[in-house]
């Protein structure tokens, strides 16, 4: 974002805020980009030749008589092969010690997709981890969060993920990243040799905030380059949707809006929709896949982030430490994907969803047995059975540590439900049971 | 001439401009942005000052930038041709659209201008007419689509001229009408009206007396909808709104079914797209795509638009009415569009209401949900509008501005529930909470008796008991435990568990037991009901829930066979000997 010919010189601001910098200039266009004493700022606010600016580093130390430079044109970026392998931060800007990209220059935050050119999502995007292949697998042109806790290892979840699944492209938008979680995704992606495929934009939490706002743009603007010109699969990883949504209630009450539910916005339902809904699979063969981590308070979901966060996107997975077994799992309770039907039994086995829902089911029912436990009843021995049962799936197969191909998971299943159970009670279609229950184990 | 003005204010897709000459409250106006024409409504005058909510990005706009008013309020175009079509919220054609991605300042026309329809007249020369008169028809698939007397013709016309049957394109003169002053209009199968107005043309408004089917049991036999009535559907997300909301969509007994999907997932609407087109309507026979217009503003397109498309949906509704039709208008969600006015409603910095929602939001609902209803047009016919929306509250819980400012307004409520969302019994209705008003209707109860059965309101009364007073024992086992309660009570709560298995919960995604007709609901019923009659038994308690999850089994079977089928009766037999032989 560098300085350009032609460009309109102000130094005289009538008013500064926090965030936010007023004053009178001729010829300004909404969402236009300037620089306020050298920091980058945004036309937010125009009214009666008062133009107000959201100045993205702050305000701190900026004078009535700073310099204010106006670009002409909202932010952009530098699309083209180029950026394949880069780090940046949220200008677009190279982090890595790297040239500046050449590239078609694209504004960010551009249209949506005419829903009628859009194709359903049917392929399957395979990560290896279980919980996710098998219980709630995901699509291209999906978009789904990880529901986390901040304790929890989302960040190492989300780029196991990224690193397993068989995408073209793979685009990190970190947002409020501590500089360890930034090292650690840079760490693990040149250790996988995966560093051509991967683009980074990485706003750390030494950064300010509001900087923030710009990364999701940033990172979706790239991936339309690869989908939409280049037909290829990309994968996106927003990490932390949450520190996004703060950004925005931050800058909503510089602007003295009105906030609704728990301080948001009021528009932070559209605000996050943009973002998510540029997941889409393309006529073309190219797709974008979203995958972001929203973190929680204490499991709260009716919070205004998770809450609006869920009715836009297609399901959720939820991370959940499991006292029993010591493992970290994927919830299958309350993950869902809702996209997993269009694939599921049709780009995998027949059995997969049969299996799945017995799988689950017999999980639930150890639950309800560790309840009777916990009250003091009587255990059955079908009661103690689940209890075993479900210690096996959670290490063998809802674990996120698990790596294996769906075909295998499916096996694993049938033989921990020929080891605990009677085929009766696996209540699965007898076709299926006829084909493929272990033939170890007489019944 | 047309009033101008020059923009003097820009916040995000809210713009003051600056006016010579005069404008209305909600007139629609151009604003040039560099030769691309941007769509925007005024929702505010003050002075010279106008508040303009923009239906795109305002992205680059500048002061100074001019503005046209086009001397109406956003309007439809309405004539054959609007079934199948799918349309964004200011009734742009999606399909005619060049690019991949939506482009600002391009509006496609939503009527084929070129297409021939065969016109048959209905009306005669000579005739006095009036809005919304029946001139002739032509064929819209299979459905004849009246050509009437524009909605905004006032007072009576006679007839001048009529075009004989033939082939004509929606623009040309198919009538010439006279009216009291002598002037001659000339009428085309096309005609536009304001989308804020409720379009007239009828008599009367009764109130709703017959029933429109779903298909869906726990609606249909619980708490049925009138027809010409209005329900909606709250409930948090992954509970099955969409699900229920295609579900009915599919199978409801109405002509013509208009979907707005009103700031909901892009992928939702390319499913019904998809599907549409394959699925075949149970009671034609024909392609379901045939008798549908989806309306489609998705979260990520413009807010204003979104709050637009629900006022498109309806217009179109009423304009089917007015042709005698039965239409249904599902709306996904409404809380998307309470939402659109809320953030219009900040950026004007008034005062807000609950949740900074606009405090007028309850008297906008009403006056939207009573466009709905049975009406009886000018030649005695009726035709009907059934609106279901469906409302996301936030967070879950029912306490919120939305919903409750829905609930005054909408006379069924089917609120769906998490915790039977998560025991995977679907349709996840409540079946305690869930009412419907037209129950209490004289005329439905009345319509229900004689049209069912003749003590069919009774009956389903005593289905509800049951389930009420099964309920309150389940919590008394919960507290006393298994032994600690006579076993009297272990046979309530299973009654209430056969009423759920059998009649509540239903498998959206099996063919049979999808679409449940109502004779087959009355059936259905009355053997449940038999079931609860029967005198039962039991030694233990274990007995009694063996025996019961027996029955449960057989007659969920008998829900997943062709009704009356060989394969139906062996189950019926089954469940003679499940009750005959009771250990």
């Amino acid at each position: 974002m560098s300085s350009r010919a032609f460009q309109r010189i102000y130094t005289r601001l009538e008013s500064i805020t926090k965030a936010t910098v007023t004053l009178r200039a001729e010829g300004v266009s909404n969402d236009e980009l300037a620089t306020v004493a050298g920091r980058l700022a945004q036309v937010v606010k125009i009214r009666r030749g008062a133009v107000t600016l959201q100045v993205f580093a702050g305000t701190e130390g900026i004078p009535t008589d700073a310099e204010v430079i106006f670009f002409g044109e909202p932010p952009a970026l530098n699309v083209s092969t180029d950026l394949a392998g880069r780090f940046f931060n949220a200008y677009g800007d190279p982090i890595d010690g790297g040239p500046a990209v050449e590239g078609e220059r694209r504004f960010i935050g551009g249209p949506s997709v005419n829903p009628y050119k859009r194709k359903m999502p049917s392929e399957l995007i395979p990560t290896g981890i279980a919980g996710i292949d098998l219980n709630n697998t995901l699509v291209t042109g999906q978009k789904i969060p990880f529901f986390a806790d901040p304790d929890q290892p989302y960040n190492q979840v989300m780029a196991q993920v990224a690193l397993r699944a068989d995408v073209d492209k793979i685009i990190l938008g970190g947002m409020g990243l501590s500089n360890d979680d930034y090292l650690y995704f840079r760490h693990e992606f040149e250790n996988a040799g995966a560093l051509h495929k991967i683009i980074s934009f990485v706003n750390t939490t030494d950064q300010p905030p509001v900087e923030r706002l710009l990364i999701p743009d940033m990172a979706l603007t790239a991936a339309e380059y690869f989908a939409v010109d280049r037909n290829e699969k990309v994968l996106v990883l927003l990490t932390d949707m949450t520190l996004y949504a703060d950004a925005l209630s931050i800058v909503s009450n510089r602007m003295d809006q009105i906030p609704s539910k728990d301080s948001m916005p009021g528009s932070l339902y559209s605000d996050l929709a943009k973002i998510y809904e540029k997941a889409v699979q393309l006529p073309t063969g190219g797709s974008i896949t979203i995958i972001a981590v929203t973190t929680l308070n204490d499991g709260d979901i009716t919070h205004a982030i998770p809450d609006n966060t869920g009715y836009i996107t297609e399901g959720q997975l939820f991370l959940r430490h499991d006292t029993d077994t010591g493992k970290v799992i994927i919830d299958p309770f309350r993950s869902l994907s809702r996209l997993k039907q269009h694939v599921q039994g049709k780009k995998t086995r027949e059995d997969h969803s049969q299996v799945m829902n017995a799988s689950v089911r017999l999980y639930a029912d150890a639950q309800n047995a560790k309840t009777k436990l916990e009250n003091g009843f009587d255990l059955s021995d079908y009661d103690l059975r689940c209890l075993d049962y479900a210690k096996d799936y959670a290490v063998q197969l809802l674990s996120i540590d698990v790596n294996i191909p769906i075909t295998e998971m499916l096996d694993t299943a049938w033989k921990l439900f020929a080891k605990y159970f009677s085929k009766a009670e696996t209540g699965i279609k007898q076709a299926m049971i006829d084909k493929y229950w272990p033939s170890e184990r007489m019944d | 001439m047309k009033s101008t003005g020059i923009v003097t204010g820009i916040i995000s897709n809210l713009v003051t401009v600056r006016i010579s000459g005069h404008v209305a409250q909600n007139e629609i106006c151009y604003i040039n942005l560099g030769g691309t024409k941007l769509m925007a409504e005024v929702i505010k005058v003050n002075g010279q000052d106008a508040s303009v909510q923009v239906y795109e990005s305002t992205r680059g706009l500048k002061q100074g930038d001019t503005v046209e008013f086009e001397g109406h309020m956003l309007e439809v175009e309405l004539g054959p041709g609007l079934l199948s079509s799918s349309y964004d919220g200011l009734q742009n054609n999606l399909e005619t659209m060049s690019d991949v991605f939506l482009k600002r300042g391009e509006y496609t026309s939503p009527l084929d201008h070129e297409k021939l329809w065969h016109f048959v007249p209905i009306a005669k020369k000579g005739e006095t007419v009036i809005a919304a008169d029946w001139l002739g028809e032509v064929k819209e698939g299979w459905l004849p689509h009246k050509i009437m007397v524009p909605f905004s013709f006032k007072g009576e016309y006679k007839i001048k001229s009529l075009a004989p049957e033939g082939d004509y394109t929606i623009d040309e003169t198919i009538a010439v009408l006279t009216n009291a002053e002598g002037d001659d209009v000339n009428v085309t199968m096309t005609q536009k009206w304001p989308v804020k107005v409720a379009v007239g043309g009828y008599v009367e408004k009764p109130r709703p007396y017959r029933i429109m089917e779903t298909g869906v049991r726990c609606i249909d036999t619980m708490n049925p909808i009138a027809e010409g009535g209005t329900g909606f559907i709250p409930g948090p997300f992954g509970c099955g709104k969409t699900v229920l909301q295609h579900a009915i969509a599919q199978q409801g007994d109405a002509e013509v079914i208009v979907m707005a999907a009103c700031g909901e997932r892009a992928n939702e609407v390319v499913e019904i797209f998809t599907e549409f087109p394959e699925l075949v309507d149970p009671h034609t026979g024909r392609k379901l795509m045939e008798r549908t217009t989806i309306i489609c503003n998705t979260s990520n397109m413009p807010v204003a638009a979104r709050e637009a498309s629900v006022y498109t949906a309806m217009t179109i509704c009423e304009y089917y009415r007015a042709m005698g039709m039965k239409v249904l208008l599902l709306a996904d969600s409404t809380s998307r569009w309470a939402q659109a006015l809320r953030e219009m409603s900040n950026r004007m910095e008034e005062l807000p209401g609950a949740d900074a929602f606009p405090v007028d939001l309850s008297a906008i609902i009403s006056n939207f949900y009573s466009r709905a209803g049975i009406v009886t047009l000018n030649n005695g016919q009726t035709g009907s509008v059934t609106f279901i929306g469906t409302v996301s509250p936030a967070g879950g819980p029912l306490k919120e501005p939305v919903t409750e400012s829905t609930k005054k307004a909408a006379r069924c409520f089917y609120g769906l529930e998490q915790a039977r969302a998560d025991k995977k019994r679907y349709p996840a209705i409540n079946p305690l909470d869930s009412y419907s008003k037209y129950l209490e209707y004289p005329e439905i109860i009345d319509y229900l008796n004689s049209k069912i059965a003749p003590d069919w309101v009774e009956k389903v009364n005593r289905a509800k008991n049951i389930v009420r007073r099964g309920k309150e024992v389940a919590e008394q086992i919960n507290i006393l435990g298994d032994d600690g309660v006579p076993i009297s009570y272990h046979e309530q709560y299973w009654k209430s568990e056969l009423i759920d298995f059998v009649i509540l919960q239903q498998d959206a995604f099996d063919k049979i037991d999808a679409l449940t007709p109502m004779d087959r609901q009355e059936y259905m019923l009355t053997l449940v009901l038999d079931v609860c009659d029967h005198q039962f038994s039991f030694g233990t308690f274990e007995d009694c829930s063996r025996k019961f999850k027996e029955i449960i089994n057989i007659m969920r079977q008998m829900n997943y066979s062709e009704f009356q089928s060989e394969q139906f009766k062996n189950y019926l037999d089954q469940l003679h000997k499940a009750l005959s032989n009771e250990q």
